[in-house]
């Protein structure tokens, strides 16, 4: 039975948030009513001519730099066909001297996918198909909306590293954290700022060779990209072992039932054209650009993430630790709470605590947790950690705090959390050790894990109260005696 | 036909001084005008519109710019025709094709608004071959435009429309867009003169293109002043237009008469044909310029014989692409099918004539896959030998000499069903279109049958100053009788 | 020229009508055929050149960056220009079936 591997590389677009078009002063906005931001020259009306817009080669640089490309200097060129979606009949775009190439991408599991290169390319109308079942082919007519033609686009196209339905998944969550970290883009799929294009191919596992590859296009969310791998991997898989030959060519995604269909084939492949466009000159990164693209971008999400998990394990008591502290990251740095943790550790909190309580306690609220000061956060992992609140108290701490702000040790007195005295918990140990004599004799004889059932009992005694810490600690040391 | 007395405007500057004076209104200027387009244009067919109720407007806001004090601008009241490739805001701009009948432009073109801010009146849209193809002016849709010299013969085109206009005194100064030649040709095949700039030193924007690193707008005048004034004022940076050089408009007029003395000026003899008058011309023209005081010499530059080569392969390459956009979607004409691209395929094959879908056919093929690199590739390696050949003469001379263009105005039908033969009028004037160098032709000599003959001035970009120098000194050595405007 | 030795076939031409989008009658594809063919011949030295070390030119002078800043300029009225549609519905502009999907 032969195993086969899956191969899919991605081409994404996403749309920049410049506030105009990338050849025209119109408008570069979502929803507006159709054909309002249109102009001679994103209509391609006779006689017009694109000019650069400096923004978008700015923000497609910060791209680039963010996915470890090298900036290049690049010219545009015009791709030729026809449809009612582009003005000209022609698409303006980059082909052989792109402006950003070979970088790559780093996932949260690590894995890194290349990138072959990120180019700047004009967006197209939007068409609608009327009559019909919404197919395009059945429908009886199209309406075309210019607004968004001219919309300056980034199309950025992986290397095929990808092995999994799973691993193009985080690809594209990745990517869109980056897009959004630069604030080259928004980044919605729903919206369809950011749209993705999946090249799907199999092979035997071990083989060097690629496979014949298909392109597969109407992927409107992650979950149909997913889908749309998984059921296209089955299909080509089913053909090769059936001694069919797998057909390159371009097929549609239907979200009815998560398959996939060959489109209505051409008679033949497209002929683009594609020669230098005469009407622009060539890009140069020069330093004024590049300073542009660099300027107020902060780390991306993989250096966040690289930056806290140093933070963790260099606390040396984790070095060994495997403890899910890396889903914990990921989160962190997700929901942009690992400036909170920085801080918090540098005003002398515990690293792993602090951690912890942000992805989880934390996290329930993120909004609120981003505007919770790192040394007010601190202080209330101190008195956790000191054993003056317990965990479940120091969390009720946290909820309030994030609620309605304030001082953690006013909030905990308020709430009733004095520190027990050693006394008060020292009788309640000794009451569950009367209440437990065959555990007692248990633990005394060396049982460790009834320990867990007497401090369970300790705490539901004082109702979560009891530090657990001392708790066990006052059983230890009466085992001793 | 020689020059018979046409009712003459006097120069531009004279114009507009007059006008700015209040001595003339420019409701006068254009009644002349006018009055000359309604004589003769049933017969010479220069225009596809004229505009007389805007044009009466416009000078309707000079002549009262003038009496508030205010200076309408340096080509006040001048009477002014502009070819059908220029967008003009709400005025018909037809290309003389039928897949753009009746078309509005909603905005204006760059240069057609600075002659309006100059305070010039714009009389009418002239004829041309469809989108700027040909060298007759016969590939109209609307019909051709005939020769005021000899209404028998061709004016030359594309820009055949702007030439007879001015050739036939109906205006003064006329504009025209040249990519192969189309300015030029048509000047010397009318007895008027006609400039190319230097690429990119007058804005695209708003001219509808053709080939769109060789397409450049430029003035027809009867005299080398007026011309160097016309360039002056269309000229300098757009910022609409990327290809637009970062300068202002080239200074012609401080030096234009400072005479030819120490230039050095080259015979191109690769463009000389033993017993073509034109050919003579150039030979007349050059002792002419001698005598002025220019040390002249014959020099061979054989690689700019790729130019038309090259030229052929590029300017339709661009061109195909550039009429795309004519596929009955958004505007001009549709002709229906049953789904959008028969839609877009009956329109094109019905509204456009045999010669662009010629170029069209070409340039898809130059570019298509396989062929790319052994015909549009080429192409523009070869370009780059015709700027080296350039660049190499240009170390030993300051301007260049050759005929317009290689024959007189020639009869109706004569050229236009052998597609090589009609592009043989280029010969001259395509290299200093791909170097992307300024050209001028001068009308310097009436052939043996009484048609005109031009001399072309080359230079070096950004020449234009040396080359309007040059032009000005052959225009005091021409045949007085070789200069329209005339009578047809 | 004989029908064998033309540069371009009418198969050619009518593949690149298509590309182009001409619809051509059979007349027009064999004159076009013929014509196109005889230009081509008429370019051929070209195609022969030799060009090792020769760099294309796209544009006549070196310029670079040309670019200009994000700001917003007034757009087009949308009723004169869908006035100049063939067919518009809708405040867009209306095509019959489109038979493929965009590239």
């Amino acid at each position: 039975m032969t195993e086969y591997e899956t191969v899919v590389g991605l081409e994404v677009h996403c749309e920049l948030s410049t506030a105009t078009k990338l050849f025209c002063g119109c408008r570069n906005a979502f929803g507006d009513e159709p054909n309002t931001n249109i102009c001679p020259v994103c209509l391609g009306l006779p006689g017009s001519l694109p000019v650069i817009n400096r923004r978008a080669v700015e923000l497609a640089l910060r791209i680039g730099r963010a996915l470890n490309c090298s900036a290049r200097r690049s010219i545009f060129h015009r791709k030729n066909y026809f449809y009612p979606d582009m003005p000209k009949d022609y698409q303006i775009s980059q082909y052989d001297e792109p402006i950003n190439v070979d970088g790559w991408l780093e996932l949260p599991d690590g894995s890194r996918v290349g990138v072959e290169r990120a180019h700047m390319e004009e967006d197209t109308g939007k068409t609608t198909h009327v009559g019909g079942g919404g197919r395009i082919h059945e429908a009886g007519y199209s309406l075309v909306d210019y607004n968004r033609a001219g919309v300056p686009l980034v199309e950025i196209v992986s290397r095929p590293d990808i092995r999994s339905a799973g691993q193009a998944k985080a690809y594209v969550d990745e990517l869109r954290s980056i897009l959004v970290a630069t604030g080259a883009s928004d980044g919605r799929m729903e919206e369809g700022s950011l749209r993705v294009d999946a090249n799907v191919s199999v092979r035997p596992m071990g083989s060097v060779e690629f496979g014949t590859r298909c392109e597969v296009k109407n992927l409107n969310s992650l979950r149909s990209l997913e889908r749309a791998i998984e059921y296209e991997v089955e299909r080509q898989i089913a053909l090769i072992e059936a001694g069919e030959r797998v057909a390159q060519e371009t097929r549609h995604f239907d979200e009815g039932d998560n398959s996939t269909h060959s489109m209505r084939s051409k008679e033949e492949a497209n002929d683009y054209r594609y020669f230098p466009e005469p009407d622009l000159t060539p890009l140069v990164p020069d330093a004024g650009l590049l300073a542009a693209a660099a300027e107020g971008v902060g780390p991306m999400p993989a250096e966040r993430r690289h930056r806290l998990s140093e933070l963790i394990s260099s606390s040396s008591e984790l070095a060994t630790r495997r403890d899910g502290s890396t889903d914990q990251v990921v989160t962190v740095v997700d929901l942009g709470l690992d400036e909170l943790v920085h801080g918090a550790v540098v005003a002398g909190a515990d690293p792993r605590l602090a951690l912890a309580r942000a992805a989880n306690e934390a996290a329930a609220n993120p909004e609120a947790a981003r505007q919770l000061a790192p040394k007010v956060f601190a202080d209330l992992l101190k008195m956790e950690a000191s054993g003056q609140l317990s965990a479940t108290q120091s969390k009720e701490v946290l909820a309030q705090l994030m609620d309605k702000g304030g001082d953690p040790a006013k909030i905990a007195k308020r709430l009733g959390y004095e520190q027990m005295d050693s006394s008060a918990l020292g009788a309640m140990v000794d009451d569950v050790i009367a209440a437990h004599p065959q555990e007692w004799q248990r633990y005394r004889d060396g049982d460790d894990k009834v320990a867990q059932f007497l401090s369970g009992q300790v705490m539901k005694a004082s109702r979560g109260q009891a530090n657990g810490k001392l708790v066990a600690e006052a059983f230890a040391s009466r085992r001793e005696s | 036909m020689s020059a018979s007395p046409a009712p003459e405007f006097g120069s531009l500057a004279e114009i507009a001084a007059s006008v700015r004076t209040g001595a003339t209104s420019a409701r006068a200027i254009l009644a002349q005008s006018l009055d000359r387009v309604r004589e003769l244009e049933g017969d010479l067919h220069c225009f596809n519109e004229v505009t007389i109720e805007h044009a009466e407007a416009d000078a309707d806001a000079v002549d009262r710019m003038v009496r508030s004090g205010r200076d309408p601008g340096p080509l006040a009241g001048v009477p002014v025709a502009l070819k059908d490739n220029l967008c003009t805001e709400g005025i018909p701009t037809t290309c003389s094709s039928k897949i753009l009948a009746g078309w509005l432009p909603p905005y204006d073109a760059t240069v057609v608004s600075r002659l309006r801010e100059a305070g010039a009146v714009a009389v009418g849209k002239t004829n041309l071959d469809e989108f700027a193809m040909g060298s007759s002016t016969e590939n109209s849709a609307f019909g051709p435009t005939k020769n005021p010299w000899d209404t028998g013969r061709v004016p030359g085109g594309s820009s055949g429309g702007s030439a007879a206009a001015v050739a036939s005194g109906m205006v003064p100064l006329s504009f025209g867009s040249d990519t192969g030649g189309s300015i030029r040709q048509p000047a010397a095949l009318c007895g008027i003169v006609g400039v190319k700039p230097t690429y990119g030193v007058v804005s695209r924007y708003g001219l509808i293109a053709f080939a769109s690193s060789l397409d450049q707008i430029g003035p027809f005048t009867t005299t080398v002043a007026d011309a160097a004034l016309a360039l002056e004022v269309i000229a300098g940076h757009d910022p609409m237009d990327s290809t637009s050089l970062d300068r202002p408009a080239p200074d012609m007029l401080s030096t234009l008469t400072d005479g030819v003395s120490g230039l050095r000026v080259g015979i191109v003899d690769d463009f000389l044909t033993d017993g073509s008058e034109s050919s003579d011309a150039v030979v007349l023209a050059a002792a002419a310029l001698a005598l002025a005081g220019a040390k002249v010499d014959h020099v061979k530059i054989p690689d700019l014989l790729l130019g038309l080569p090259a030229y052929y392969l590029i300017a339709p390459a661009e061109a195909s692409s550039n009429l795309s956009r004519y596929d009955g979607v958004r505007y001009g004409l549709r002709v229906d099918g049953p789904d959008t691209e028969t839609m877009n395929s009956r329109t094109r094959g019905q509204g456009f004539g045999p010669e662009v879908k010629r170029r069209i056919m070409m340039g898809t093929y130059a570019l298509s896959a396989g062929y790319y690199d052994a015909y549009y590739g080429q192409a523009q390696k070869a370009r780059t030998l015709v700027i080296r050949a350039f660049d190499a003469a240009y170390k030993n001379f300051d301007v260049l000499l050759t005929p317009t263009t290689p024959t007189v105005a020639f009869p109706f039908g004569s050229k236009v069903d052998d597609p090589i033969e009609m592009y043989m009028c280029d010969l001259c004037s395509i290299p200093s279109s791909l170097a992307g160098h300024p050209a001028v032709s001068v009308p310097f000599a009436l052939s043996s049958e009484g048609l005109p003959i031009g001399v072309q001035v080359l230079a070096p970009a950004l020449g234009e100053a040396v080359m309007m120098r040059v032009a000005a000194s052959l225009e005091t050595a021409a045949a007085r009788e070789a200069r329209g405007p005339v009578t047809p | 020229m004989s029908e064998e030795e033309r540069l371009i076939t009418p198969d050619e031409v009518r593949h690149v009508a298509r590309l182009a989008r001409l619809a051509l009658d059979e007349d027009e594809v064999g004159r076009y055929a013929q014509q196109l063919s005889a230009l081509l011949e008429n370019v051929d030295a070209i195609r022969r050149l030799d060009t090792a070390d020769v760099p294309p030119t796209a544009h006549p002078f070196p310029v670079e960056n040309v670019l200009r800043a994000d700001f917003e300029t007034p757009s087009l009225d949308r009723d004169p220009v869908l006035a100049q549609a063939p067919v518009a519905e809708s405040n867009r502009f209306r095509v019959p079936r489109i038979l493929g999907e965009a590239p």
